[in-house]
């Protein structure tokens, strides 16, 4: 397979960097899961660690705080990427501490 | 539950494709998911979607679970070997390499990480470095998707859609 990480790498900086509703600094801490207030914090924490539980009341509570439809999904999918490359880089380094290669 | 996606397109198809032309300018995947799932890889294009129904399931997350078990069975021509990996791991008809990645994924999705040990057991297990790096990518690019299809509820569609979309997947890909 080619290598991914030019791919990837792009993919996190059109959504943290690129032209977006949200500001770049609540995208940012969507995708690390830190330093947000709430109610977007516990939101974003309930899309990296538990997302199938995410419901109807989740969303109304931050259109309630006033945030719109596109910063709500713009949130949702930097928080996505943020979690599963966490997980990606991780499993990254585990290989190399395996392989004690890059 | 999140109905911008649903009302975004009065066109006839699966929730995955409308999130894909939602705003492609902001979230555009596909090449991503396209290299990870078609590239050039040791492992097949079954094994791969397996690959991703198996992360799915891990995930909880049915419409996914149902479009990549469907698009698995197609590929490999062989439903029950896919619905037995997913029932049990341990005992599947799957290869020893495939079977060793498989729990490797399931840990790092269920706990968000995996250390050495068990990357050496993948190896071990004959999967090589690059198919490892290839299965990361797999991971990747669905962790992702059943976070979205989660939080924005995707439909899961009647059998026959299902089919239709595998068909769809191994015809044209991710793009």
């Amino acid at each position: 397979m080619a290598d991914i990480t030019s791919l990837h790498t792009s993919l996190v900086a059109r959504v943290l960097e690129g032209e977006g509703r949200a500001s770049v600094e609540i995208r940012r801490a969507a995708f690390n899961n830190e330093g947000l207030a709430e109610p977007i914090g516990k939101f974003v924490e309930k899309v990296a660690h538990n997302a199938r539980m995410v419901t109807d009341a989740d969303i109304g509570a931050l259109r309630k705080a006033g945030l719109s439809e596109d910063q709500i999904y713009e949130i949702v999918v930097c928080a996505a990427i943020g979690q599963a490359t966490r997980q990606y880089q991780n499993a990254l380094a585990a290989l190399t501490a395996a392989t004690g290669t890059d | 539950m999140f109905a911008l996606i649903r009302v975004f397109s009065g066109h006839p198809v699966v929730d995955a494709v409308k999130l894909a032309l939602y705003r492609p300018s902001f979230y555009r995947a596909g090449g991503l998911t396209q290299e990870a799932m078609r590239g050039p890889s040791a492992w097949s294009v079954a094994d791969r979607e397996l690959m991703a129904a198996f992360v799915s399931k891990v995930n909880n997350t049915e419409f996914c679970i149902a479009a990549h078990t469907a698009t698995s069975a197609l590929a490999y021509n062989d439903g029950a070997k896919v619905s037995a990996t997913l029932t049990d791991l341990e005992t599947a008809p799957v290869t020893e390499p495939l079977r060793a990645t498989l729990r490797m994924l399931g840990k790092l999705t269920r706990e968000s990480k995996v250390d050495a040990d068990d990357m050496r057991e993948v190896l071990a297990a004959g999967a090589s470095e690059q198919q490892i790096k290839d299965a990361l990518a797999v991971a990747f690019a669905f962790n992702v998707t059943d976070r979205l299809a989660d939080v924005f509820g995707f439909a899961v569609d009647d059998p026959a859609a299902i089919n239709a979309g595998a068909k769809y997947l191994l015809a044209r890909g991710y793009r």
